[in-house]
């Protein structure tokens, strides 16, 4: 087992009950997801730099293991989600690729259709949440769609969101973690403690020794996890989503990392204290995924290069496609932003 | 028999319970309690585990309506007091108002706020917040001014596929009674005639079209004939009823309970100076609260709000204009 950076807390039981192939298994496709979403992104940033995006660009270097981690461990018909640095999970809970670069070029064929763009999308309907910039305010979201299913009598789904540590000093926060824990919501919360808010460092963010100790104030279960470890992770991520499904309420799990990159592209993270990116925390989850599977014969450099080869081949192809496609235009747009066909048609009379 | 205002809204309630099992209804102090005005009164013991007691976290009631109105349920959503919606503003106008323009998926979500004020209750239970919701695009805003409106506009609000603010006026709940309820009522967006009359119009919505036809009362002693419409909801607003009246009339006065500055009556001045400049004989006045927080003590909130003596003396005035 790679060094992590706190044990995890309460309850947390190993892989035991798992094979050893499954777990290979899960390993593997983890990393591959992971190998992806850092291919998209470099290929995102590039194309933001040739001005090719409109507006930002927001990466998740450093986190791909805590996202790829949560959404792995989501069934058809379960709720994700994802916040600005989750690529990774989106790709793991079946975003495909195209739909990326289409938001990102505003096509018409995405799914905001160049209403909103970069990580403002999703397909709400199949239980892939949209968000919004105000932090915090998707887990009340994702914990109705919960209510909604239990209104409907699913007994086995569950929910997944994000939060970073700045998100979870938000009023929302605070009233959906609380909302979530009094309906016994299968919910869980995880917090990627990337130690920035934008240019805001942990210690300015809040003052309780570690955020997974909140979780006895909203009456949950609480797990620490290291984020640069796609082992632990998935070994957190495993057993908290299995308490959540089989009726013991609320899940918080802390993941703790490092922002590779500045908040969007057009931040050089100036701020940042250098001496974390040499500390534990500034590993590459990726590297350090990367070398675990040679270390541990899982697989070897040849066929970890033709993963990487592949998910290159497969973003070129996505960008190829989505650059082909139409993109917003004002003159064919319908302007109108009410569902309700009566109710549009009374706006555009008054 | 006779059903107020109030009673109305129960009964609203009560008919969309019973008849779309997609309803449910979450606020605070409304299961076993019935409501801090009661407006839920049995409603949990005659639909077990449909009308639940929600924290105090406005935010997070309205943040899971919108997650279970996505799931395809119709969760209505009782604020306490309307001032105290703000809370979950984030949550109304970026998040639900938004929701169906960014992704194409309906938030049908109800959101009823008690509102606007009786003596005694002060800034924090009196606010009228409509002309704040009826900025935001995507949301719908219902304002109703009688008991068969309160009843048959809540059935409405259920029934539309976007987020409505439901603006139910406190000062109406027990004050005003029918015998019976309607099966059906005017389409939000359309204006209703409340009085005829020749000599000006008024327009008004919620609390203000009762206040405005006891001024119709007083004037009509001096022979002068008022004709009273009433918006029903504000976003939409029907231009065109506004615009039919002032064609028989040639002035308007608009009257609201909320704030002055930006609100309903600014827009509808404005839409009718725009569309409506020919038909008009003199300038058209907007009267409001003043433009100050609302007071508590019954002295200084009759002074703060319009009343009908004070709408009668606007509408004297412009006659002599």
């Amino acid at each position: 087992m790679l060094h992590t950076l706190k044990e995890p807390r309460r309850d947390v039981v190993p892989l035991g009950q798992m094979s050893h192939l499954d777990i290979t298994e899960q390993y593997i496709k983890a990393f591959n997801w992971m190998l992806l979403s850092r291919t998209v992104e470099q290929k995102l940033a590039s194309l933001w730099h040739a001005s090719k995006i409109a507006g930002g660009v927001y990466l998740g270097k450093g986190q791909e293991a805590i996202s790829t981690a949560t959404s792995i461990m989501l069934k058809s018909g379960d709720i994700y989600g994802p916040l600005i640095r989750d690529q990774a999970g989106r790709l793991a809970f079946g975003e495909p690729l195209v739909d990326i670069f289409r938001n990102h070029f505003g096509a018409k064929t995405g799914a905001t259709q160049g209403r909103d763009g970069n990580i403002h999308r999703g397909r709400p309907n199949q239980g892939y949440h949209a968000m919004i910039s105000h932090l915090g305010t998707l887990v009340s979201v994702v914990a109705g769609a919960l209510i909604a299913r239990r209104f409907r009598g699913e007994k086995s789904v569950i929910g997944a969101t994000s939060i970073g540590d700045g998100g979870s000093s938000t009023g929302s926060f605070h009233e959906a973690m609380n909302m979530a824990a009094v309906e016994k919501l299968p919910l869980v919360v995880v917090i990627s403690n990337n130690q920035y808010a934008f240019t805001t460092p942990n210690n300015r963010q809040f003052a309780c020794q570690d955020l997974v100790d909140r979780a006895i104030g909203y009456g949950v279960q609480g797990y620490s996890m290291d984020g640069t470890d796609l082992k632990d992770c998935l070994e957190v991520m495993r057993h908290a989503t299995e308490q959540a499904r089989s009726g013991n309420g609320p899940q918080l799990v802390v993941g703790t990392c490092l922002r590779l990159n500045g908040h969007g592209e057009h931040d050089d993270a100036w701020y940042m204290d250098k001496t974390l990116f040499d500390s534990p925390l500034g590993r590459d989850c990726v590297e350090v995924a990367e070398s675990y599977l040679q270390e541990q014969q899982l697989a070897d450099e040849t066929e970890i290069e033709s993963w990487k080869e592949d998910a290159k081949r497969q973003v070129e192809e996505a960008v190829v496609k989505a650059q082909r496609e139409p993109v917003a235009d004002p003159a064919t747009e319908d302007w109108r932003p009410y569902a309700t066909r009566r109710i549009a048609e009374a706006m555009i009379a008054q | 028999m006779s059903i107020t205002y109030l009673e109305a809204i129960r009964e609203a309630q009560a008919k969309v319970l019973r008849d779309d099992p997609r309803v449910y209804i979450y606020g605070q102090d409304i299961a076993t309690f019935g409501g801090a005005f009661k407006a839920t009164k049995n409603l949990a013991q005659e639909f077990p585990g449909r009308v639940l007691d929600s924290p105090i976290s406005e935010d997070a009631m309205v943040g899971s309506a919108i997650g279970a109105a996505i799931e395809g349920m119709r969760p209505i959503i009782e604020m306490q007091f309307a001032d105290f919606s703000t809370v979950a503003i984030t949550q109304i106008i970026n998040q639900a108002a938004t929701l169906f323009w960014r992704t194409q998926v309906p938030c049908p979500i109800t959101i009823r706020l008690p509102s606007g004020g009786n003596p005694g209750s002060g800034p924090f239970h009196s606010q009228n917040l409509e002309s704040l919701y009826a900025h935001f695009p995507g949301l719908v805003v219902m304002t109703p001014a009688t008991v068969e409106d309160a009843y048959t506009m809540l059935l409405e609000a259920v029934e539309i596929d976007d987020p409505v603010i439901f603006c139910e006026h406190k000062y109406l709940y027990n004050r005003l009674k029918v015998d019976a309820l309607p099966d059906t009522g005017l389409p939000c967006g359309k204006a209703r005639i409340a009085r005829q009359g020749s000599d000006l119009t008024i327009v008004g919505y919620g609390v203000m079209v009762q206040e405005a036809l006891t001024a119709a009362q007083l004037l009509s002693q001096e022979q002068i004939e008022v004709e009273v419409v009433d918006l029903r909801s504000v976003k939409p607003f029907d231009l065109q009823t506004v615009l039919a009246s002032i064609a028989r009339t040639a002035r308007l006065l608009c009257v609201g309970e909320s704030f002055p500055w930006g609100g309903v009556n600014a827009e509808i001045v404005a839409s009718v100076a725009t569309h409506g400049f020919h038909l008009l004989d003199a300038p058209p006045i907007r009267i409001n609260s003043k433009d100050t927080p609302v007071p508590y003590h019954p002295n200084l909130w009759h002074g703060h709000r319009p009343s009908a003596q004070t709408i009668a003396a606007a509408v004297r005035k412009m006659l002599r204009w």
